[in-house]
Protein backbone atom coordinates (compact mmCIF):
# COMPACT_ATOMS: atom_id res chain seq x y z
CA UNK A 1 0.00 0.00 0.00
CA UNK A 2 1.22 3.45 -1.14
CA UNK A 3 0.69 6.33 1.00
CA UNK A 4 -1.41 9.09 -1.10
CA UNK A 5 -0.76 12.45 1.21
CA UNK A 6 -4.39 13.38 0.01
CA UNK A 7 -3.73 17.28 1.03
CA UNK A 8 0.28 17.08 -0.41
CA UNK A 9 1.42 18.09 3.21
CA UNK A 10 5.12 18.99 3.50
CA UNK A 11 7.30 19.34 6.81
CA UNK A 12 10.69 19.65 7.49
CA UNK A 13 11.97 19.96 11.12
CA UNK A 14 14.82 22.30 13.10
CA UNK A 15 15.60 20.46 16.04
CA UNK A 16 17.71 21.72 18.34
CA UNK A 17 19.49 19.65 20.57
CA UNK A 18 21.12 20.37 23.77
CA UNK A 19 24.44 18.74 24.28
CA UNK A 20 23.85 18.16 28.11
CA UNK A 21 26.15 15.16 28.79
CA UNK A 22 28.83 17.34 28.58
CA UNK A 23 30.29 18.39 31.96
CA UNK A 24 30.83 22.04 30.17
CA UNK A 25 29.17 24.78 27.90
CA UNK A 26 30.49 25.43 24.37
CA UNK A 27 32.92 28.09 24.46
CA UNK A 28 33.61 28.66 28.34
CA UNK A 29 34.01 25.91 31.54
CA UNK A 30 31.04 27.40 33.42
CA UNK A 31 29.55 23.73 34.37
CA UNK A 32 26.08 22.52 32.57
CA UNK A 33 24.47 21.17 35.60
CA UNK A 34 22.40 23.98 36.27
CA UNK A 35 19.54 22.50 36.12
CA UNK A 36 18.62 22.70 39.76
CA UNK A 37 20.44 25.57 40.15
CA UNK A 38 19.38 29.33 41.42
CA UNK A 39 18.95 31.29 38.21
CA UNK A 40 22.45 33.29 37.28
CA UNK A 41 25.03 31.14 39.30
CA UNK A 42 26.78 29.01 36.33
CA UNK A 43 27.47 32.21 34.60
CA UNK A 44 30.75 33.50 33.59
CA UNK A 45 31.99 36.70 31.10
CA UNK A 46 32.24 34.41 28.18
CA UNK A 47 29.01 33.67 28.18
CA UNK A 48 27.28 37.02 29.39
CA UNK A 49 29.28 38.16 26.20
CA UNK A 50 31.29 40.66 28.33
CA UNK A 51 33.62 42.78 26.81
CA UNK A 52 37.39 41.46 26.48
CA UNK A 53 36.33 37.50 27.08
CA UNK A 54 37.38 34.87 24.98
CA UNK A 55 35.63 32.39 24.14
CA UNK A 56 37.44 28.61 22.97
CA UNK A 57 35.70 25.43 22.06
CA UNK A 58 34.76 22.80 23.54
CA UNK A 59 36.81 19.85 22.19
CA UNK A 60 34.38 16.95 23.57
CA UNK A 61 31.25 18.89 21.86
CA UNK A 62 33.59 18.66 18.47
CA UNK A 63 33.38 14.56 18.51
CA UNK A 64 29.71 14.75 19.98
CA UNK A 65 28.78 16.53 17.03
CA UNK A 66 30.24 14.41 14.66
CA UNK A 67 29.49 11.05 16.35
CA UNK A 68 25.74 12.61 16.07
CA UNK A 69 26.74 12.92 12.01
CA UNK A 70 28.03 9.71 11.57
CA UNK A 71 24.55 8.21 13.47
CA UNK A 72 22.72 9.99 10.89
CA UNK A 73 24.72 8.62 7.98
CA UNK A 74 25.83 12.34 7.44
CA UNK A 75 28.49 13.49 5.52
CA UNK A 76 31.47 15.16 8.00
CA UNK A 77 32.56 18.24 6.85
CA UNK A 78 36.95 18.60 6.14
CA UNK A 79 37.16 22.07 7.57
CA UNK A 80 34.89 24.18 9.02
CA UNK A 81 34.37 27.53 11.49
CA UNK A 82 31.84 29.51 13.56
CA UNK A 83 29.87 32.50 12.39
CA UNK A 84 28.76 35.58 14.04
CA UNK A 85 24.52 35.38 13.64
CA UNK A 86 23.66 39.26 14.89
CA UNK A 87 20.55 40.05 16.31
CA UNK A 88 19.70 42.58 18.93
CA UNK A 89 17.84 40.50 22.31
CA UNK A 90 18.61 39.82 25.60
CA UNK A 91 18.74 36.54 25.59
CA UNK A 92 22.17 36.72 23.85
CA UNK A 93 23.73 39.93 25.73
CA UNK A 94 26.31 40.45 23.20
CA UNK A 95 24.28 40.82 20.53
CA UNK A 96 25.39 38.27 18.58
CA UNK A 97 24.44 34.32 18.47
CA UNK A 98 28.03 32.21 17.80
CA UNK A 99 26.80 29.23 15.40
CA UNK A 100 27.64 27.93 12.02
CA UNK A 101 26.69 28.89 8.57
CA UNK A 102 28.13 28.06 5.19
CA UNK A 103 30.27 25.25 6.20
CA UNK A 104 27.36 23.08 8.82
CA UNK A 105 29.78 20.44 10.52
CA UNK A 106 27.51 17.81 9.27
CA UNK A 107 25.66 17.64 6.02
CA UNK A 108 23.93 14.92 3.46
CA UNK A 109 21.94 12.14 5.85
CA UNK A 110 19.02 10.32 6.25
CA UNK A 111 17.06 8.40 9.06
CA UNK A 112 14.92 5.88 7.85
CA UNK A 113 11.58 5.76 9.62
CA UNK A 114 8.24 3.97 10.01
CA UNK A 115 6.36 5.75 7.63
CA UNK A 116 2.37 5.99 6.49
CA UNK A 117 3.35 2.75 4.08
CA UNK A 118 6.06 1.21 5.55
CA UNK A 119 9.89 1.83 5.78
CA UNK A 120 10.54 6.05 4.95
CA UNK A 121 13.40 7.80 4.20
CA UNK A 122 14.07 11.13 5.67
CA UNK A 123 16.54 12.86 4.50
CA UNK A 124 19.01 15.45 6.57
CA UNK A 125 19.86 18.34 4.86
CA UNK A 126 22.54 19.56 7.76
CA UNK A 127 23.60 19.83 11.20
CA UNK A 128 25.66 22.66 12.71
CA UNK A 129 26.48 24.00 16.16
CA UNK A 130 25.76 27.19 18.04
CA UNK A 131 25.37 28.38 21.81
CA UNK A 132 22.25 28.20 23.51
CA UNK A 133 20.77 31.84 24.50
CA UNK A 134 19.90 32.35 28.18
CA UNK A 135 16.66 31.57 29.04
CA UNK A 136 13.60 34.46 29.31
CA UNK A 137 10.74 34.49 31.59
CA UNK A 138 7.60 36.50 30.70
CA UNK A 139 5.79 37.97 33.33
CA UNK A 140 2.02 37.71 32.24
CA UNK A 141 1.49 36.34 28.93
CA UNK A 142 3.28 36.98 25.87
CA UNK A 143 0.88 39.65 24.07
CA UNK A 144 0.54 41.11 27.94
CA UNK A 145 3.58 41.05 29.63
CA UNK A 146 4.59 42.95 32.60
CA UNK A 147 8.11 42.81 32.14
CA UNK A 148 10.39 40.37 31.24
CA UNK A 149 13.11 37.95 33.82
CA UNK A 150 16.14 36.30 32.36
CA UNK A 151 18.13 33.08 33.59
CA UNK A 152 21.78 33.18 31.70
CA UNK A 153 22.37 29.72 32.99
CA UNK A 154 21.47 28.31 29.56
CA UNK A 155 23.12 30.57 27.80
CA UNK A 156 26.36 29.39 26.26
CA UNK A 157 25.05 25.27 26.46
CA UNK A 158 26.06 23.36 23.18
CA UNK A 159 23.40 22.90 20.82
CA UNK A 160 23.19 20.67 17.45
CA UNK A 161 20.90 22.39 15.54
CA UNK A 162 19.48 19.38 12.72
CA UNK A 163 17.86 20.46 9.82
CA UNK A 164 15.97 17.79 7.72
CA UNK A 165 14.23 17.48 4.23
CA UNK A 166 10.87 18.62 4.11
CA UNK A 167 10.24 14.92 3.66
CA UNK A 168 7.59 14.33 6.52
CA UNK A 169 3.69 13.51 4.74
CA UNK A 170 1.68 13.65 7.91
CA UNK A 171 2.03 15.04 11.74
CA UNK A 172 2.14 11.42 12.75
CA UNK A 173 5.30 11.16 10.41
CA UNK A 174 7.07 14.03 12.29
CA UNK A 175 6.41 12.62 15.28
CA UNK A 176 8.00 9.14 14.42
CA UNK A 177 10.93 10.79 13.39
CA UNK A 178 11.38 12.75 16.44
CA UNK A 179 10.74 9.78 18.41
CA UNK A 180 13.77 8.18 15.82
CA UNK A 181 16.06 10.92 16.82
CA UNK A 182 15.98 10.92 20.38
CA UNK A 183 16.50 7.45 20.78
CA UNK A 184 19.30 7.60 18.54
CA UNK A 185 20.86 10.96 20.66
CA UNK A 186 20.30 8.49 23.43
CA UNK A 187 21.77 5.95 22.71
CA UNK A 188 24.79 8.04 21.21
CA UNK A 189 25.05 9.20 24.75
CA UNK A 190 25.17 12.69 24.06
CA UNK A 191 21.69 14.08 25.21
CA UNK A 192 19.74 13.34 28.53
CA UNK A 193 16.27 13.79 26.97
CA UNK A 194 14.71 14.32 30.48
CA UNK A 195 16.26 17.25 31.45
CA UNK A 196 13.83 20.47 30.67
CA UNK A 197 14.57 21.90 27.05
CA UNK A 198 16.79 19.47 26.16
CA UNK A 199 14.89 19.24 22.99
CA UNK A 200 12.99 21.79 20.97
CA UNK A 201 11.43 21.89 17.70
CA UNK A 202 10.57 24.18 14.80
CA UNK A 203 8.30 23.02 12.24
CA UNK A 204 7.67 24.23 8.09
CA UNK A 205 4.56 22.86 7.08
CA UNK A 206 3.06 23.10 3.58
CA UNK A 207 -0.03 21.33 1.29
CA UNK A 208 -0.43 21.30 -2.08
CA UNK A 209 -0.37 24.72 -4.00
CA UNK A 210 0.63 26.58 -1.00
CA UNK A 211 3.57 28.64 0.51
CA UNK A 212 5.03 27.20 3.75
CA UNK A 213 4.60 28.53 7.82
CA UNK A 214 7.52 28.34 10.11
CA UNK A 215 6.01 27.02 13.82
CA UNK A 216 8.28 27.61 16.37
CA UNK A 217 8.23 26.99 20.17
CA UNK A 218 7.36 23.40 20.08
CA UNK A 219 8.40 21.89 22.96
CA UNK A 220 7.51 18.27 23.02
CA UNK A 221 6.69 14.91 20.23
CA UNK A 222 3.17 15.61 21.43
CA UNK A 223 3.10 19.14 20.90
CA UNK A 224 4.74 18.65 17.22
CA UNK A 225 1.89 16.88 16.65
CA UNK A 226 -0.55 18.91 17.67
CA UNK A 227 0.96 22.08 16.27
CA UNK A 228 1.10 20.43 13.03
CA UNK A 229 -2.36 18.43 13.09
CA UNK A 230 -3.41 22.43 13.84
CA UNK A 231 -1.41 23.94 11.31
CA UNK A 232 -3.26 22.51 8.38
CA UNK A 233 -6.42 22.65 9.18
CA UNK A 234 -5.50 26.35 9.35
CA UNK A 235 -4.18 26.33 6.08
CA UNK A 236 -6.39 23.70 4.54
CA UNK A 237 -9.42 26.10 5.59
CA UNK A 238 -7.59 29.09 4.06
CA UNK A 239 -7.54 27.26 0.47
CA UNK A 240 -11.24 25.99 0.90
CA UNK A 241 -12.35 30.04 1.41
CA UNK A 242 -10.13 30.49 -1.58
CA UNK A 243 -7.45 32.67 -0.39
CA UNK A 244 -3.33 31.99 -0.46
CA UNK A 245 -1.12 30.89 2.58
CA UNK A 246 1.37 33.42 3.50
CA UNK A 247 4.94 32.54 4.38
CA UNK A 248 5.07 33.54 7.82
CA UNK A 249 6.42 32.56 11.87
CA UNK A 250 4.45 31.46 13.60
CA UNK A 251 4.10 30.73 17.24
CA UNK A 252 2.67 27.70 19.19
CA UNK A 253 0.65 28.21 21.81
CA UNK A 254 0.52 24.78 23.86
CA UNK A 255 -2.09 25.28 26.55
CA UNK A 256 -4.34 26.40 23.99
CA UNK A 257 -3.32 23.98 21.17
CA UNK A 258 -3.31 26.83 18.26
CA UNK A 259 -0.61 28.43 16.67
CA UNK A 260 -0.50 32.48 16.53
CA UNK A 261 0.85 34.90 13.74
CA UNK A 262 4.38 36.51 14.44
CA UNK A 263 4.76 39.27 12.40
CA UNK A 264 9.00 39.64 12.78
CA UNK A 265 10.69 42.94 10.83
CA UNK A 266 13.93 40.87 10.69
CA UNK A 267 14.80 38.72 7.65
CA UNK A 268 17.47 36.08 6.80
CA UNK A 269 19.55 38.95 4.79
CA UNK A 270 19.22 41.16 8.35
CA UNK A 271 21.60 38.25 10.56
CA UNK A 272 24.29 39.83 8.77
CA UNK A 273 26.47 37.09 8.97
CA UNK A 274 30.26 36.92 9.29
CA UNK A 275 33.25 35.28 10.39
CA UNK A 276 33.73 35.02 13.99
CA UNK A 277 37.09 36.24 14.34
CA UNK A 278 37.44 35.11 18.32
CA UNK A 279 37.88 31.61 16.96
CA UNK A 280 39.91 30.03 14.32
CA UNK A 281 38.61 27.16 11.83
CA UNK A 282 39.20 23.47 12.48
CA UNK A 283 39.92 20.59 10.65
CA UNK A 284 38.65 17.68 11.62
CA UNK A 285 38.39 15.71 8.85
CA UNK A 286 41.26 13.36 10.14
CA UNK A 287 38.87 12.98 13.58
CA UNK A 288 35.97 10.68 11.34
CA UNK A 289 38.21 7.29 11.46
CA UNK A 290 38.34 7.16 15.28
CA UNK A 291 35.31 8.85 16.48
CA UNK A 292 33.47 5.97 13.94
CA UNK A 293 35.56 3.22 15.66
CA UNK A 294 33.86 4.41 19.03
CA UNK A 295 30.26 4.59 18.04
CA UNK A 296 28.18 2.25 20.08
CA UNK A 297 25.42 -0.03 18.67
CA UNK A 298 22.31 1.84 17.45
CA UNK A 299 18.93 1.16 17.92
CA UNK A 300 18.44 -0.65 14.54
CA UNK A 301 21.23 -2.62 15.33
CA UNK A 302 20.29 -3.60 18.48
CA UNK A 303 16.91 -4.49 18.15
CA UNK A 304 18.34 -7.07 14.83
CA UNK A 305 20.62 -8.25 17.41
CA UNK A 306 17.59 -9.03 20.23
CA UNK A 307 15.73 -11.16 17.28
CA UNK A 308 18.95 -13.01 16.67
CA UNK A 309 20.02 -12.95 20.22
CA UNK A 310 17.40 -13.84 22.56
CA UNK A 311 14.75 -15.24 19.29
CA UNK A 312 12.05 -13.04 20.00
CA UNK A 313 9.73 -11.37 17.41
CA UNK A 314 10.23 -7.86 16.01
CA UNK A 315 7.67 -5.95 17.79
CA UNK A 316 8.85 -7.20 20.96
CA UNK A 317 12.51 -6.39 19.47
CA UNK A 318 11.25 -2.82 18.13
CA UNK A 319 9.42 -1.76 21.60
CA UNK A 320 12.54 -2.98 23.98
CA UNK A 321 14.97 -1.16 21.92
CA UNK A 322 12.98 2.28 21.52
CA UNK A 323 14.14 3.53 24.45
CA UNK A 324 18.00 2.73 25.86
CA UNK A 325 16.85 2.56 29.54
CA UNK A 326 14.10 -0.21 28.72
CA UNK A 327 16.74 -1.78 26.24
CA UNK A 328 19.45 -1.69 29.07
CA UNK A 329 17.18 -3.06 31.63
CA UNK A 330 15.73 -5.81 29.67
CA UNK A 331 19.34 -7.30 28.50
CA UNK A 332 20.23 -7.34 32.51
CA UNK A 333 16.57 -9.32 33.19
CA UNK A 334 17.76 -11.30 30.29
CA UNK A 335 20.76 -12.29 32.14
CA UNK A 336 19.55 -14.01 34.77
CA UNK A 337 16.52 -15.27 33.44
CA UNK A 338 14.37 -17.03 30.60
CA UNK A 339 15.06 -13.83 27.77
CA UNK A 340 12.34 -15.15 26.41
CA UNK A 341 9.90 -15.11 29.17
CA UNK A 342 11.62 -11.68 29.94
CA UNK A 343 11.27 -10.05 26.48
CA UNK A 344 7.09 -11.06 26.98
CA UNK A 345 7.04 -9.24 30.84
CA UNK A 346 8.96 -6.56 30.03
CA UNK A 347 7.78 -5.61 26.64
CA UNK A 348 3.87 -6.75 26.79
CA UNK A 349 3.47 -6.36 30.34
CA UNK A 350 5.53 -4.06 32.50
CA UNK A 351 6.07 -1.16 29.39
CA UNK A 352 2.00 -1.05 29.06
CA UNK A 353 2.13 -0.49 33.58
CA UNK A 354 4.74 1.88 32.88
CA UNK A 355 3.17 3.96 30.64
CA UNK A 356 -0.35 3.82 31.76
CA UNK A 357 1.08 5.58 35.02
CA UNK A 358 3.17 7.69 33.06
CA UNK A 359 6.30 6.51 34.47
CA UNK A 360 9.65 5.45 33.22
CA UNK A 361 11.33 1.89 33.79
CA UNK A 362 13.58 4.09 36.86
CA UNK A 363 10.63 3.55 38.82
CA UNK A 364 11.07 -0.61 38.67
CA UNK A 365 14.29 -2.15 39.23
CA UNK A 366 15.57 -5.34 37.45
CA UNK A 367 15.82 -7.58 40.43
CA UNK A 368 11.89 -7.29 41.42
CA UNK A 369 11.11 -7.82 37.68
CA UNK A 370 14.16 -11.24 37.51
CA UNK A 371 12.04 -12.22 40.96
CA UNK A 372 8.36 -12.11 39.26
CA UNK A 373 9.59 -13.82 36.17
CA UNK A 374 11.19 -16.58 38.14
CA UNK A 375 7.65 -16.59 40.23
CA UNK A 376 5.80 -17.06 37.10
CA UNK A 377 8.12 -19.76 35.47
CA UNK A 378 8.36 -21.73 37.86
CA UNK A 379 4.73 -21.91 38.54
CA UNK A 380 4.41 -20.35 41.86
CA UNK A 381 2.03 -17.78 41.27
CA UNK A 382 -0.14 -17.30 38.22
CA UNK A 383 0.12 -14.95 35.07
CA UNK A 384 -2.53 -12.82 36.84
CA UNK A 385 -0.86 -12.82 39.52
CA UNK A 386 1.78 -11.52 38.54
CA UNK A 387 0.46 -8.77 36.85
CA UNK A 388 -1.36 -7.90 40.21
CA UNK A 389 2.75 -7.96 42.24
CA UNK A 390 4.11 -5.40 39.40
CA UNK A 391 0.91 -3.14 39.06
CA UNK A 392 1.05 -3.40 43.44
CA UNK A 393 4.98 -2.17 43.31
CA UNK A 394 4.10 1.02 41.01
CA UNK A 395 1.10 1.87 42.87
CA UNK A 396 2.48 0.98 46.66
CA UNK A 397 5.53 0.17 46.83
CA UNK A 398 6.84 -3.16 48.30
CA UNK A 399 8.86 -6.19 47.50
CA UNK A 400 7.45 -9.24 45.64
CA UNK A 401 7.71 -11.69 48.17
CA UNK A 402 6.26 -9.27 50.75
CA UNK A 403 3.21 -8.27 48.15
CA UNK A 404 2.92 -12.24 47.02
CA UNK A 405 2.77 -12.75 51.06
CA UNK A 406 0.28 -10.05 52.06
CA UNK A 407 -2.62 -10.71 49.06
CA UNK A 408 -1.95 -14.82 49.33
CA UNK A 409 -0.73 -14.48 45.73
CA UNK A 410 1.01 -18.19 46.08
CA UNK A 411 -0.86 -20.41 43.09
CA UNK A 412 -2.99 -23.05 45.54
CA UNK A 413 -2.65 -26.43 43.58
CA UNK A 414 -3.07 -30.23 43.91
CA UNK A 415 -5.45 -31.43 46.81
CA UNK A 416 -6.79 -27.31 47.51
CA UNK A 417 -8.16 -27.35 43.96
CA UNK A 418 -9.31 -31.28 43.96
CA UNK A 419 -11.87 -30.48 46.79
CA UNK A 420 -12.97 -27.01 45.49
CA UNK A 421 -13.72 -28.66 42.39
CA UNK A 422 -15.76 -31.43 43.68
CA UNK A 423 -17.04 -29.26 46.41
CA UNK A 424 -18.59 -27.00 43.39
CA UNK A 425 -19.97 -29.70 41.19
CA UNK A 426 -21.73 -31.13 44.40
CA UNK A 427 -23.33 -27.61 45.03
CA UNK A 428 -24.33 -27.23 41.27
CA UNK A 429 -26.30 -30.13 39.96
CA UNK A 430 -28.04 -28.18 37.98
CA UNK A 431 -24.98 -26.22 36.05
CA UNK A 432 -23.92 -29.54 35.59
CA UNK A 433 -26.81 -31.27 33.84
CA UNK A 434 -27.11 -28.21 31.88
CA UNK A 435 -24.01 -28.99 30.64
CA UNK A 436 -25.00 -32.56 30.00
CA UNK A 437 -27.71 -30.73 27.90
CA UNK A 438 -24.97 -29.19 25.82
CA UNK A 439 -24.64 -26.05 27.53
CA UNK A 440 -21.06 -25.62 27.15
CA UNK A 441 -21.20 -22.49 29.14
CA UNK A 442 -21.86 -23.85 32.36
CA UNK A 443 -18.44 -25.05 32.07
CA UNK A 444 -17.18 -21.63 32.35
CA UNK A 445 -19.61 -21.36 35.01
CA UNK A 446 -18.30 -24.21 36.66
CA UNK A 447 -14.69 -22.96 36.58
CA UNK A 448 -15.63 -19.74 37.56
CA UNK A 449 -17.11 -21.17 40.97
CA UNK A 450 -13.54 -23.02 41.44
CA UNK A 451 -11.37 -19.80 40.94
CA UNK A 452 -14.15 -18.21 43.18
CA UNK A 453 -13.37 -20.55 46.03
CA UNK A 454 -9.66 -20.71 45.43
CA UNK A 455 -9.36 -16.61 45.05
CA UNK A 456 -7.86 -16.63 41.91
CA UNK A 457 -4.90 -18.27 42.78
CA UNK A 458 -5.65 -21.40 40.76
CA UNK A 459 -4.68 -21.77 37.65
CA UNK A 460 -7.92 -21.32 35.15
CA UNK A 461 -6.81 -23.87 32.51
CA UNK A 462 -5.97 -26.45 35.22
CA UNK A 463 -8.99 -25.95 36.91
CA UNK A 464 -10.83 -26.63 33.80
CA UNK A 465 -8.73 -30.11 32.57
CA UNK A 466 -9.64 -31.00 36.60
CA UNK A 467 -13.03 -30.29 36.13
CA UNK A 468 -13.84 -32.25 32.74
CA UNK A 469 -11.85 -35.28 34.75
CA UNK A 470 -13.61 -35.14 37.52
CA UNK A 471 -16.79 -35.29 35.53
CA UNK A 472 -15.69 -37.95 33.32
CA UNK A 473 -14.67 -40.25 36.66
CA UNK A 474 -17.49 -39.95 39.21
CA UNK A 475 -20.58 -38.22 36.93
CA UNK A 476 -21.02 -40.08 33.81
CA UNK B 1 24.50 54.80 -2.34
CA UNK B 2 22.55 54.37 0.94
CA UNK B 3 19.52 55.54 1.88
CA UNK B 4 17.94 56.78 4.37
CA UNK B 5 15.64 53.92 4.65
CA UNK B 6 18.34 51.61 5.51
CA UNK B 7 20.23 53.85 7.53
CA UNK B 8 16.62 53.73 9.68
CA UNK B 9 16.29 49.97 9.04
CA UNK B 10 20.10 49.14 10.33
CA UNK B 11 19.17 51.78 13.31
CA UNK B 12 16.33 49.63 14.24
CA UNK B 13 18.20 46.08 13.66
CA UNK B 14 20.68 47.63 16.67
CA UNK B 15 17.59 49.05 18.62
CA UNK B 16 19.17 52.72 18.21
CA UNK B 17 16.82 55.58 17.41
CA UNK B 18 17.90 58.04 14.89
CA UNK B 19 16.23 60.90 13.44
CA UNK B 20 15.53 62.41 10.45
CA UNK B 21 18.07 64.40 9.78
CA UNK B 22 21.26 62.41 11.00
CA UNK B 23 19.63 59.84 8.91
CA UNK B 24 20.42 61.74 5.70
CA UNK B 25 24.12 62.84 7.50
CA UNK B 26 24.61 59.06 8.16
CA UNK B 27 23.78 57.92 4.50
CA UNK B 28 26.45 60.11 3.49
CA UNK B 29 28.71 59.14 5.42
CA UNK B 30 28.44 55.33 5.45
CA UNK B 31 28.18 55.56 1.47
CA UNK B 32 31.72 56.85 1.39
CA UNK B 33 32.75 54.08 3.62
CA UNK B 34 31.21 51.38 1.59
CA UNK B 35 32.58 52.95 -1.86
CA UNK B 36 36.35 52.92 -0.06
CA UNK B 37 36.05 49.35 0.52
CA UNK B 38 34.63 49.02 -2.97
CA UNK B 39 38.16 49.19 -3.93
CA UNK B 40 38.43 45.80 -3.03
CA UNK B 41 36.02 44.49 -5.41
CA UNK B 42 38.26 45.58 -8.20
CA UNK B 43 41.52 43.23 -6.73
CA UNK B 44 41.80 40.03 -9.10
CA UNK B 45 41.37 37.27 -6.25
CA UNK B 46 41.37 34.50 -9.01
CA UNK B 47 43.57 31.82 -7.77
CA UNK B 48 44.14 32.95 -4.40
CA UNK B 49 43.09 31.01 -1.38
CA UNK B 50 40.48 32.63 0.50
CA UNK B 51 41.23 33.55 4.14
CA UNK B 52 39.49 32.11 7.34
CA UNK B 53 41.36 33.83 9.93
CA UNK B 54 43.55 36.34 9.74
CA UNK B 55 46.13 34.29 12.83
CA UNK B 56 47.62 31.37 10.67
CA UNK B 57 46.30 29.23 13.75
CA UNK B 58 43.74 25.88 13.69
CA UNK B 59 42.45 23.83 15.81
CA UNK B 60 42.27 25.57 19.28
CA UNK B 61 40.42 23.26 21.67
CA UNK B 62 39.59 23.07 25.83
CA UNK B 63 39.17 20.38 27.47
CA UNK B 64 35.55 19.52 28.91
CA UNK B 65 36.72 20.45 32.25
CA UNK B 66 34.25 22.54 34.50
CA UNK B 67 36.01 26.17 35.99
CA UNK B 68 34.31 28.56 38.57
CA UNK B 69 31.91 30.54 37.46
CA UNK B 70 31.13 33.96 38.38
CA UNK B 71 29.16 34.49 41.91
CA UNK B 72 25.78 35.15 41.24
CA UNK B 73 26.07 39.33 43.19
CA UNK B 74 28.62 39.65 40.54
CA UNK B 75 26.56 38.95 37.57
CA UNK B 76 23.53 40.90 39.05
CA UNK B 77 25.38 43.62 39.82
CA UNK B 78 25.91 45.56 36.47
CA UNK B 79 21.86 45.19 36.07
CA UNK B 80 20.01 48.15 36.22
CA UNK B 81 16.79 45.92 37.47
CA UNK B 82 16.66 42.81 39.52
CA UNK B 83 14.10 40.56 41.02
CA UNK B 84 14.64 37.40 43.01
CA UNK B 85 18.65 36.56 40.81
CA UNK B 86 16.88 37.29 37.54
CA UNK B 87 17.74 39.92 35.71
CA UNK B 88 14.66 42.17 34.99
CA UNK B 89 13.81 43.75 32.04
CA UNK B 90 11.29 45.97 30.67
CA UNK B 91 8.33 43.98 28.31
CA UNK B 92 9.95 42.52 25.33
CA UNK B 93 8.34 40.26 22.87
Amino acid sequence: MVYENPDGVMIGLEIHVQLNKLATKLFCGCSTDYHTSEPNTHVCPVCMGLPGCLPVLNKRAVEYAIRIGLALNCEIVEQTQFHRKNYYYPDLPKGFQTTQYDYPIVSDGRVVIEGEDGEHVVRIRRAHMEEDPGRLMHMGTIDRSRGTLIDYNRSGMALIEIVSEPDMRSPREARRFLDKLRNILEYLDVFDSTLEGSMRVDANISIAGGDRTEVKNISSHKGAERALLYEIMRQKNIKRRGEEVVMETRHFDEARGVTISMRTKEEEHDYRYFPEPDLVPMRVGSWVEGILETLPELPDARRSRFISDYGMVDTHAKALTSDIRVADFYEEVASKVDPAAAAVWVSDVLKGELNYRDLTVASFTVEDMVKIIELVVSGKVTEKAAVEIIRTILDEGGSPMDIVKEKGLLKVEGDVVDQAVEAVLKENPQALEDYFAGKEKSLNFLVGQVMKKTRGRADARSVREMMLEEIDKNYR
Amino acid sequence: MITKEQVEHIGWLARVNIDEEDAFEFASELSTVLDYFGQLDEVETSGVKPTYHVADVMNVFREDKPTDSLEQAAILANAEDIQEGYIKTPKII
